[in-house]
């Protein structure tokens, strides 16, 4: 691996990240513009920058990396992560445009009338968001090894400078842009590898890899313990996480109603599906032509590394190239979703009273400089699990957290402010607790291990019936009218609202 | 921008369209209001849409929930191929994305349903 032609690509993407995100400086002008483009994006532009948005390291590298060591029953990690935007259609999608909120934390205030509540929220936001960011940094790091055999230190400083500056200069107008073109870019970039390499392994004669029952659903392949287990906390944490997730929110307060709203998710879920029939492909060709990356912690690097090793020549530099490219679209595009939630939320909310700080838009820049530089210094010292794995973790953190307080606060009229406090302290806590003890200490074996490298399935189930208890031993009158309101608000179709300023 | 400077009075037969507008004027209020008449509407428009969420959800958790179930109580069906791929493969590899799309599809068609004659029984009344 010491051709040029993959290094010359991701300078192209970086290239085209600036340019596209320099252009948007010229129209980003007001905090709105920053945080949800003025809410003026159509429904094709903004299905294609949810993509862009969503298909991170995890799925560009990670989802092979696993099929790879672990076989079949990590198919459900892409199933999860596009089942989660249809659950996010069927519970949240059009109430949460309704609500009129910009970011989770608005959300959180809007239906409780509390500021406990907001403030807890914009906290779990940050750290969803940072806990996200990670993995997309040590993507970085472990692509740019793979290709050029730099120190893992130095992708992740490209991501973080090229992420904080596109951020603090456009915000999400620019953003906007950049994430449609980049998931574009990853389709073609994952596309037509995977194509090339099934005709190549058509060419050889179709071998099969079946040893060990690496190819069987539930059988352990790789050590892992608790088969069934892990599936349903994984099935957990992605199906009811991905409405949690900081970066997918704030993408719907940019439709401009309800129905818009649910309309992009169906086009985002096509986007994905089309998406996901590839990285498996890399997985399970991976598992007869580079069976050494199997198991360790190269394993991620094989959608790097297949296609110079199928291929020879031109046609295999050129592929890497074009791979490489579609990785670092992902860490991009993903990290400034991320970068962008992050550093609102810190600017309105955790650094609002700092009135030294200046306006609205030297604010967010500064919570950009703070959201980016967190996780860059955490990926510089955190021990390294599997991409799709941290990212996983994440989702458990959210789908303990901000799904019971979305599902509960959209659909039951009783929840009250204790109730929703309580749901994200006790399932924030138990949630965040697994994710420390694995990142600080693990991984863990037996059923500890299980229990904490993937807690969405105790989690989960906790907060929801913290929230629920709780609200029960705490309604009231004055909570009731709060709800009342809510619901109006959230429910009623946008023919029969008021007009609000 | 809704708002004008001095209200005209239209002074109509009581059989008429703008007639009927003024009286839509007042349900639309209840349900902005959040009156018991308008918390009453909202919460049996909450509750259809809760239902078909509800069901979609558990079709979902029964069907994709069932798959792992299915290789756990059949074991012979894990090693199973159809045209050279494993079962396995095949389910959650290629055919889930197609029912995941249809399913959001149909959710898409009759939660805008729901909501339609929401706002024709408002507009009526």
């Amino acid at each position: 691996m010491t051709s040029w032609w993959p290094l010359l690509a991701i300078l192209g993407v970086v290239g085209a990240t600036f340019a596209i995100g320099l252009f948007g400086v010229r129209v980003s002008r007001t905090t709105s513009d920053f945080l949800v483009a003025s809410r003026s994006v159509s429904p094709t532009l903004n299905a294609s920058a949810i993509g862009g948005e969503y298909l991170s390291a995890a799925s560009f590298l990670g989802i092979a990396g696993l099929v790879l060591s672990y076989g079949v029953d990590m198919l459900w990690f892409p199933v999860g992560y596009t089942v989660g935007y249809l659950v996010l259609l069927i519970l949240v999608a059009a109430p949460l445009r309704r609500s009129g909120a910009y970011t989770l934390p608005d959300f959180a205030e809007m239906r409780t009338r509390s500021r406990r509540v907001r403030y807890a929220s914009s906290i779990l936001v940050v750290l969803i968001g940072w806990l996200y960011l990670l993995p997309q940094l040590q993507g970085a790091g472990i692509t740019l090894r793979a290709l050029t055999g730099a120190p893992v230190w130095a992708g992740a400083v490209v991501v973080a400078v090229v992420v904080g500056i596109t951020v603090a200069t456009g915000g999400m107008r620019s953003i906007t842009v950049v994430q449609a073109f980049q998931y574009w870019l990853k389709l073609f970039a994952i596309a037509l590898p995977a194509v090339l390499l099934v005709a190549a392994w058509y060419r050889d004669g179709t071998p099969v890899f079946t040893e060990g029952g690496w190819g069987d659903p539930l059988s352990g392949y790789g050590e892992r313990e608790y088969p069934l287990y892990t599936t349903y906390s994984i099935v957990l944490a992605t199906f009811l996480g991905t409405m949690g997730l900081p970066h997918v929110l704030v993408r719907f307060y940019t439709n401009p109603d309800g129905r818009a709203a649910r309309r992009t998710v169906l086009a985002v879920l096509a986007l994905l599906s089309v998406f996901y029939l590839f990285p498996p492909v890399f997985g399970a060709l991976g598992r007869i032509y580079t069976p050494e990356l199997a198991g360790t912690d190269a394993a991620d690097t094989v959608v790097l590394v297949l296609p110079s090793v199928v291929f020879d020549g031109w046609l295999g530099d050129a592929l890497s190239a074009l791979v490489a490219a579609g990785a670092f679209a992902a860490f991009l595009s993903t990290a400034s979703g991320l970068c962008v939630s992050v550093a609102g939320v810190l600017s309105q909310d955790l650094l609002r009273h700092e009135g030294r700080l200046g306006d609205g838009v030297s604010r967010f820049r500064l919570g950009t400089a703070i959201a980016i530089a967190v996780p860059f210094l955490l990926a510089l010292v955190a021990g390294r699990a599997n991409l799709a794995q941290t990212v996983t973790l994440a989702f458990a953190v959210a789908a303990s957290t901000f799904c019971p307080l979305l599902v509960l606060g959209i659909w039951w009229p009783r929840l009250t402010e204790k109730g929703a406090l309580a749901g994200l302290l006790v399932g924030g806590g138990a949630a965040l607790a697994a994710v420390v003890a694995v990142l600080a200490a693990g991984p863990f074996t037996g059923v500890v291990g299980a229990l904490l490298g993937q807690p969405a399935a105790w989690t989960v189930p906790l907060a929801f019936a913290t929230s629920v208890l709780v609200s029960l031993r705490t309604g009231d009158r004055s909570q009731r009218l709060v709800s009342d309101a809510a619901m109006a608000r959230l429910h009623g179709p946008e023919e029969i609202q008021a007009r609000r300023a | 921008m809704d708002e004008k400077p001095q209200r005209r009075v239209a002074i109509t037969h009581p059989r008429t369209a703008a007639a009927r507008s003024a009286a839509k004027r007042g349900v639309r209020r209840d349900v902005n209001d959040s009156t018991a008449l308008g918390v009453t509407m909202i919460r049996s428009l909450r509750r259809a849409q809760l239902r078909l969420a509800v069901i979609v959800g558990v079709g979902l958790l029964v069907v994709l929930g069932g798959i792992p179930l299915l290789f756990l109580l059949d074991p012979p069906l894990r090693e199973a191929r159809v045209g050279g791929l494993a079962v396995g493969w095949i389910l959650l590899g290629v055919l889930v994305f197609p029912a995941i799309w249809l399913t959001a599809w149909w959710y898409v068609r009759a939660a805008e349903r729901n909501e339609t004659q929401f706002v024709d029984l408002v507009e009526r009344s």
